[in-house]
């Protein structure tokens, strides 16, 4: 025999099925494409509501159903009008407004001295911001100036005068949260019931795989609006009856996986070796069952966000004002005849978000099917 | 398979009485009755409202009653709808629903196998890329979405169609609703039945019958298809029951007057009949589409064996 010398080259190391499967994924444009964008959407959806000027739940009342636009509103053309109606409520004389940039400026005059508490009234505008009062000696005449207020409304706002773009951020945050919160319970639960009822056999397997056909039958949402009616509306109580329905699915496939997994070598070797049954099912079955399940997982983080959607759609998920995308989009379908921007943006949205999610759970099953390679 | 259907249809029984039962107890658990206004109503009429519909009598009595009935085929009167039974509504709501779930489903099944058979036959060219790229659109796409935008488009943009509403005789208000119904599923199917074809293709059976020298529509229609159409008859059981039990969203949306709002409805107004009648018909659907599923898939493919 002669001796062999070793020299280690790369393919010595070995790669695992989640290596070789990552950098199959990476070769797939759309899947990539799609984390790039689900990662995007998630910071938007986590820190969006921080950073954007605009809060969810803020009224304007001067800026009922503006349409989208790059540019600041007021329009230039609204803001001498807007000046003068808050000016008529002030009952003093007063000479023409002018605007210069982004100050409007007029004089005023009295019979009596100018009460400096007038400028309440533009403090309380949406339009204006930083009114002051310069009086003269007698306090009978004055100049007033404001600073006129730009603000940006790139969604434009809804029926009652909200941002729209803040509210989308929102709701792509309660979205994403309901949707990965509500799979993870499925995970959880559907891949312990699963992989029990798969690995035990015999009449356990038959009644809780009967158990599982009956919850079948149950609408969905009759399950979930008995939830809301016995425990109130909640996001809590949303994701719950979600994940709790979502994971039928979950279980029959752990269960089938198990069922294969059982009969094979080294399960029977560790049973041999005198493991313990949840000792098996927790290292040997249920990491080996994970390959279809992690592909199930990316397609039921749609399925969650779109049972949400169609929830808050009935009226029976998340309650005003706080706001989800299928809220948005039910708002949005209400004002569509004059207000079309109300349903595109959300829809786009919930559509970008759903899209990139299909894709990448595509993605993730042609990478961890063995069949391909 | 006669003796196949009988077995089955025998062991539907305890499976709808389990549903029955389920459904009865936790819809009688839920706070609040069918009468409970914002005023409150004088107790006597409460007390006279609840004798008329038996509400008085122990919750076991009444449970007994309900299934009696239920066997003679009797839904009870509908709690919310005075001078209506449930069986009243179904009389008026079924047909449409049945009518718009079958076109809806004839449509999806036509278009989705031949949609998805051509992508599949054409793998990796444009008619191919046009195809996923549409089922993914139709997957995604929620119909709550869609059926605004379809009205919108349709309906009021163009003025072509009815924007909403229903007519039994007229075709014209059945199209939006068909095809927001049928969309998603179109989608569902194309994209099974390439999968499918796609594997069917490099089959043996199928490479067997090319060697035979068998015309290239006998080897793609009978013997691939045939293997093709497997995965989406699966799908479609629970599926044609969906269908044909109407769907909330649509009937919300175009103003239908099928029988999916009713389960909606009956539960947030408590109407415990008309819930329960609800879950009946949904359950006895989804069983016998069920059972059909299963006998179509036998005659396909020989290799299955029921029982």
């Amino acid at each position: 025999m002669t001796a062999v010398t070793h020299t280690p080259i790369a393919s010595d190391v070995g790669r695992s099925l989640w290596q070789d499967a990552w950098i199959r994924l990476r070769r797939n444009r759309a899947a990539v494409a799609s984390m790039i964008v689900l990662a995007v959407l998630s910071l938007v959806g986590i820190f969006g509501p921080m950073l954007w000027p605009h809060a969810y739940d803020r009224i304007y009342p001067q800026f009922v159903r503006v349409p989208a636009s790059l540019k600041a509103y007021p329009r230039a053309d609204t803001v001498l009008p807007g000046f003068e109606r808050e000016l008529a409520r002030t009952r003093l004389d007063h000479g023409e407004a002018a605007l210069d940039g982004d100050t409007v400026s007029v004089t005023l005059s009295s019979d009596r001295p100018i009460d400096p508490r007038i400028l309440r009234y533009f403090e309380r505008s949406d339009l204006f911001s930083n009114p002051r009062l310069a009086l003269s000696e007698d306090e009978r005449s004055a100049t007033l100036s404001v600073t006129v207020e730009r603000l940006h409304f790139y969604f434009g706002t809804d029926a009652i005068g909200r941002d729209l773009a803040a509210r989308v951020i929102i709701g792509v945050r309660i979205s994403l949260a309901i949707g990965v919160l509500a799979s993870i319970m499925a995970l959880v639960l559907g891949v312990t019931y699963g992989a029990i009822s798969g690995y035990l056999g015999g009449r356990v397997d038959d009644v809780m795989m009967r158990i599982v056909d009956v919850l079948y039958s149950l609408p969905f949402i009759f399950f979930v609006i008995l939830l809301v009616v016995f425990f109130g509306r909640s996001l809590v109580i949303i994701f719950i009856a979600i994940g709790a329905t979502e994971w039928l699915d979950m279980a029959r496939i752990v269960r089938g996986q198990t069922l294969s997994l059982k009969r094979q070598e080294f399960v029977q070797a560790a049973e041999a070796m005198g493991a313990t049954k949840a000792g098996i099912l927790r290292r040997h079955i249920i990491p080996n069952t994970l390959g279809p399940v992690v592909v199930f997982v990316t397609l039921l983080v749609p399925k969650a966000i779109l049972l949400e959607s169609l929830l808050s759609f009935l009226g029976l998920g998340v309650q005003d004002p706080l706001t989800s995308l299928g809220l948005l989009i039910s708002e949005g379908a209400a004002n569509m005849r004059g207000a079309v921007w109300l349903l595109l943006w959300p829809a786009v949205t919930l559509t970008t978000i759903l899209f990139a999610l299909n894709f990448l759970g595509d993605g993730l099953r042609d990478s961890l099917d063995p069949k391909d390679r | 398979m006669l003796a196949y259907t009988l077995r089955r249809l025998a062991s539907a029984i305890p499976t709808i009485f389990i549903i029955v039962t389920l459904t009865f107890f936790m819809i009688r658990a839920a706070p609040g009755g069918p009468f409970d206004l914002e005023r409150p109503l004088d107790p006597l009429i409460m007390a006279n409202l609840n004798r008329a519909y038996n509400l008085d009598a122990p919750l076991w009595s009444q449970y007994t009653t309900y299934l009696g009935n239920l066997i003679r085929g009797d839904l009870g009167p509908s709690f919310t709808r005075r001078d209506f039974s449930v069986n009243d509504l179904f009389a008026v709501g079924l047909p449409v629903s049945i009518l718009l779930g079958s076109l809806a489903l004839l449509l999806a099944v036509v278009i989705g196998t031949i949609l998805g058979a051509m992508a599949a036959l054409r793998q990796n060219t444009a008619l191919d890329y046009a195809v996923v790229g549409l089922a993914t659109f139709g997957i995604t796409t929620p119909t709550f979405v869609v059926a605004p935008l379809l009205s919108l488009f349709f309906g009021v943009l163009l003025g072509v169609l009815p924007a909403g509403g229903w007519s039994n005789a007229n075709p014209a208000y059945w199209v939006l609703p068909v095809v927001t119904l049928a969309l998603p599923q179109v989608a569902v199917i194309a994209r099974l039945v390439r999968g499918a074809t796609i594997e069917a293709l490099r089959s043996n059976h199928v490479r067997t019958a090319r060697a035979y020298g068998l015309p290239n529509r006998i080897v793609v229609g009978v013997h691939a298809l045939r293997a093709a159409v497997l995965p989406a008859v699966s799908y479609l059981g629970p599926t044609a029951a969906g269908l044909l039990t109407g769907s909330v969203v649509v009937e919300t949306i175009f103003g239908l007057p099928g029988i999916g709002r009713y389960f909606v409805q009956g539960a947030l107004g408590r109407d415990y009949t008309l819930v329960m009648g609800t879950v009946v018909v949904i359950a006895i659907f989804v069983i016998f589409f069920n059972l059909v599923v299963d006998l179509l898939y036998a005659w396909l493919d020989p290799r299955v064996r029921l029982d």
